[in-house]
């Protein structure tokens, strides 16, 4: 698997000087094999990622965690989308009220966008991710529920008994202390996984003053990330308003605090070969 | 074990911060988590029973109607609530593992899944006029 990071950024894009080495785009990351391409989030991201992926044959699904803005705005600037012939399955969570077309046509249609989902050149078949693991190509997806604000989903792809777990936007420390296994939200998903890409926006500070916003602390992302036995924790979903210093101070604070296993801090073009 | 769905995990959290007693139950009736108020009820702390199967927890609190007549399956608030996919509301009596039996009054919530999935109860509980708790031994 080859995991490539198109944005990092959460809540809204924020280019600038100050945010140059971490990037400003919002959520997007690829998950590749020889024989599928997954793309997990659609968020600014996308639209870089859809230059590379553009004519490629491989199936593509992009799976989306959930639908805040800053997860879904990429959509509608990804060009394969609009390559007449190939087909895009999108998947996304599951809600008791509406289906994911009704939920993302909301935003894809006018006037908050020009061209309607129907109108992209490709053939878009839009699915509620299932509570079975499902393939593409040789990519084993797992979805599940994780607690963050509305219908959330958190995702596991495994290929070649190696696994990366992206829970982009998640407060575990809304259920209580993290520490009971049955009683940790994302505990199953991110199990001894090899790559845990994992919220870690607020400082301690910060989440004092927001709780319930869905997002965790570099604490958190650690406590986690230890509890599980990842390997490899990459904090994710920078706080727009952290420049690239502060996201260096939060990522020394992870490397001191992790007990076992590493830290780092996604940035816009990391590339990590599992 | 493994992970409980996130909907449990977040009704055991406003569980733990309610001041009315409250039992969760998953979707086979075992019981997941009481908070501190239940205790009071139960007769018994949280940390000492843990998880309790359904079937212990009947064996063991009892659940009786007024006139005596053993509460059936289907007739307990939880079990209720799930198969019947709405609230549901019981009032009988308990013999606490203190000793004490205790007239309460129990409203069961679903809880469901994004997939419409029965994930388990949410059962709010309330002790009737302090005056009818009487201890066991003298039932």
């Amino acid at each position: 698997m080859r995991i490539t990071v198109w944005g990092s950024r959460g809540s809204i894009a924020s280019a600038g000087a100050e945010t140059v080495r971490y990037g400003g785009n919002t959520a997007c990351v690829s998950v590749e094999s020889d024989d599928a391409i997954c793309i997990l989030d659609a968020g600014s991201g996308l639209r870089r990622a859809g230059l590379v992926f553009a004519g490629d044959t491989r199936p593509t699904h992009v799976l989306l965690t959930h639908l805040h803005m800053d997860h879904i705005q990429g959509l509608g600037f990804f060009r394969p989308l609009f390559e007449p012939g190939r087909t895009i399955h999108v998947w996304g969570p599951p809600s008791t009220t509406q289906d994911l077309r009704t939920r993302l046509t909301r935003y894809l249609s006018p006037p908050l966008f020009p061209v309607r989902i129907r109108d992209f050149g490709a053939h878009v078949k839009l699915h509620d991710a299932p509570l079975a693991p499902w393939l593409a190509g040789g990519l084993e997806i797992r979805a599940a529920a994780v607690i963050h604000p509305g219908p959330t989903l958190g995702y596991r792809i495994t290929s070649g008994g190696r696994s990366i777990a992206y829970l982009p936007d998640h407060e575990p420390a809304l259920g209580g202390s993290i520490g009971h296994p049955a009683w940790t939200s994302g505990h199953d998903l991110a199990a001894s996984a090899d790559v845990l890409i994992h919220d870690g926006q607020y400082t301690a500070e910060e989440y004092a003053q927001r709780v319930g916003w869905g997002h965790s602390t570099v604490a958190h992302a650690v406590a986690l990330a230890d509890l599980v036995g990842a390997e490899r924790l990459v904090l994710f979903h920078h706080e727009p308003d952290h420049s690239d210093e502060v996201v260096d101070q939060m990522l020394a604070t992870a490397r001191s605090d992790r007990r076992r296993g590493s830290a780092d801090a996604a940035r816009e073009g990391m590339m990590i070969e599992l | 074990m493994p992970q409980h769905d996130v909907e449990l995990i977040l009704a055991r959290q406003l569980a733990e911060g309610l001041a009315v007693p409250v039992m969760l139950v998953d979707a086979r009736a075992d019981t997941l988590f009481f908070n501190e108020p239940a205790e009071a009820l139960f007769g018994r702390r949280f940390d000492e029973v843990d998880a309790l199967p359904f079937e212990t927890r009947t064996r063991l609190l009892a659940p009786r109607h007024a006139d005596g007549r053993p509460l059936q399956i289907d007739e307990m608030p939880g079990v209720r609530a799930m198969r019947e996919r709405r609230p549901a509301h019981v009032a009988f009596h308990i013999h606490g593992l203190d000793g004490i039996v205790r007239p309460i009054e129990a409203t069961a919530i679903p809880l469901e899944s994004a997939r419409g999935h029965v994930l388990g109860a949410f059962v709010v509980l309330w002790a009737q006029d302090a005056a009818n708790t009487v201890p066991r031994e003298e039932t």
